[in-house]
């Protein structure tokens, strides 16, 4: 067992879920399951090989820093679960 | 004449010689979704009245003009991940039921230019993040074919939508598989582009590196044409391709010969179904009795492509997703204080495959676990890229099959997500190295399931692909099989 409850715990307070009681176990044999077969990645010797997080050639697109119109902020705002005077509106984070 | 059993490219031309109009043809497909949706579940989100509207505004446009763009006036489905000004946009997340983008994906700037008919939205994996679109928090979409089966997916209710003939075309997005295995099970052409051949802004975000637009259509004829609208370097998106597009219908041409095919072995495992494998042999054969040649080539890392592509996807899939936080858009549930607000919402609105695949992200990603897992999966699609730049040095294409199976029972193997993830075998490799891939129609099942083969080309030739597909399409009639709930 390579991921423990303790594991899973861990990693759902960095995602911002909560993980209910009854539910992990099943993520931790979920997990368990899943690590074993990446595993496979270990039996090939890649010390001398490069990543390639993108398959694109593509560095720092530049482009020319002209005003262009944007979104009104009226628009921006339109999906915002709660907006008060044109800003998004959050709980009080600064007593 | 039943104008829905018709490909989309036959539909033009009526629509073009004025022997249909628009506002009739976009009738005809909505009353079919009125009356057979319920049961095949394709769409989220109908557009009845911007349809006829916009089929209205296209009878204009015909009737003034002796040319018209191939898409004007013909009626197509959208999956619910591409952004549309104005109509609800989903991904088939509680996270996102009531999101109404306030601007269009390029690719549906470029879908109005022509004056297309949009008739919805489609179901699909939430969030792209599945294989059978059984991970729609909405419901579950069925296949046409057989309605006790999925269609696949994640573009599983576009995939739906055009074989049961409720849409002339559809467009999806594959972020390992998730247009070419849907099209397979639901017995269609579907092809992924080469990453960055198609814009991808406005396409909500699964793995940024990975996610390519592309067609979901009834032949190969149809999706040369719509890649001709959809194909081509914007501005919006820094990782689009700025190179010349060619006009694909040229590579509708009967014409393998001399064409070099690579077949390779690896892709035909122990686990494949026979069918599948004696449908997609027999296709091997096709080809060389028309004249291809035929060449055995080893892509040795493909049984190393699933483990790096669920380690490298979830990794990009967890940042990409950190956006959802109740903040700005997305849906909220109320908190005491501003992190119990987003892990309420987060919690409460992401389904079951998106948690899994968003923690197992943080974890590869976690200090103590980057090397070996993250990284050594980006060192791995290295290797998996290099094993096609070598074939592609020997072949012109390389064809292999889609899927292992047909299209299995709704519920079959849902609650064992390990097995779900092996079924993208055979298609994530080409995510991982960026190649374009098309599927098509090659068999049918002794239980009367369609069987899928895919051809994949080097990056940028999609006019190669589209050309042997075209020629193995006419040789053959499989394309103009009918779902079941086509023929009703």
């Amino acid at each position: 067992m390579k991921v423990t409850k303790k594991d899973v715990e861990n990693v759902a307070v960095l995602s911002r879920l909560t993980v209910t009681e009854d539910k992990i176990n099943k993520y931790v044999d979920e997990f368990n399951n899943f690590l074993e077969y990446a595993d496979v990645l270990q039996q090939v010797d890649t010390a001398s090989v490069k990543p390639t997080a993108h398959v694109l050639p593509l560095k720092n697109v530049l482009r020319e820093d002209v005003i262009k119109p944007s979104l009104a902020r009226e628009l921006a705002l339109s999906n915002a679960p709660e907006k008060e005077d044109g800003y998004f509106k959050v709980p009080r984070i600064i007593e | 004449m039943d104008l829905h059993k018709q490909p989309a490219h036959v539909l033009h031309d009526m629509l073009k010689n004025k022997e249909i109009k628009a506002a009739e043809l976009t009738q005809c497909f909505l009353n079919r979704m009125d009356s057979l949706d319920g049961k095949v579940a394709s769409y989220i989100t109908k557009t009845a009245d911007a349809a006829m509207e916009a089929a209205g505004k296209a009878d204009e446009i015909i009737a003034q003009n002796s040319e018209i763009g191939f898409l004007t006036g013909l009626p197509g489905a959208i999956k619910d991940n591409i952004c549309t000004k104005g109509t609800k946009t989903t991904c088939a997340s509680k996270m996102l039921e009531t999101f109404i983008p306030p601007y269009n994906a390029t690719v549906i700037e470029k879908l109005n230019a022509q004056n297309t008919v949009i008739l919805g939205k489609t179901n699909m994996d939430e969030f792209a993040m599945g294989g059978s679109t059984e991970n729609s928090a909405f419901f579950p979409t069925h296949n046409p074919w057989n309605l006790d089966y999925v269609p696949g997916g994640s573009s599983g209710g576009s995939a739906a939508a055009v074989s049961a003939g409720f849409a002339a075309w559809a467009l999806g997005s594959d972020t390992g598989g998730s247009i070419r295995q849907p099209a397979s099970f639901c017995g269609i052409v579907g092809m992924k582009p080469t990453y960055g051949r198609v814009s991808r802004y406005g396409l909500v975000a699964y793995a940024s590196s990975l996610d390519q637009i592309g067609p979901l259509t009834r032949d190969v004829t149809d999706c040369a044409h719509i890649m001709n609208v959809i194909a081509g370097h914007d501005a919006s998106d820094s990782t689009s391709i700025n190179a010349s597009v060619p006009d694909y219908t040229k590579s509708l041409v009967q014409d393998v010969k001399g064409l070099k095919i690579g077949i390779p072995a690896e892709f035909f495992t122990d686990g494949m179904d026979k069918e599948v494998a004696a449908a997609v042999n027999k296709a091997i054969e096709d080809f060389k009795a028309m004249g291809a040649e035929i060449v055995e080539i080893s892509l040795p890392h493909t049984k190393y492509a699933i483990a790096a592509y669920y380690l490298i996807a979830p990794a990009e899939a967890t940042t990409n997703l950190s956006r959802y936080d109740g903040v700005s858009y997305g849906s909220r549930v109320e908190g005491e204080d501003i992190v119990s607000m987003m892990t309420n919402t987060r919690s409460e609105k992401f389904g079951e495959e998106v948690k899994r695949r968003i923690m197992i992200g943080n974890y590869a990603l976690s200090a103590g676990y980057y090397d070996a897992y993250y990284l050594k999966a980006l060192k791995m699609r290295t290797l998996v890229k290099e094993d096609y730049d070598k074939a592609f040095a020997k072949v012109d294409v390389i064809l292999a099959p889609n899927a292992p199976t047909t299209a299995y029972k709704i519920g079959s193997i849902i609650n064992d997500p390990l097995q779900m993830y092996l079924q993208d075998v055979c298609t994530v490799p080409l995510n991982l190295a960026g190649l374009p891939g098309i599927s098509l129609p090659c068999g049918i099942s002794s239980q009367g399931l369609p069987i899928g083969m895919q051809i994949i080309g080097k990056a940028l030739d999609e006019a190669t692909i589209i050309k042997t597909a075209y020629t193995y399409e006419q040789s053959k009639d499989f394309s103009k099989k009918l779902s079941e709930v086509a023929q009703q």
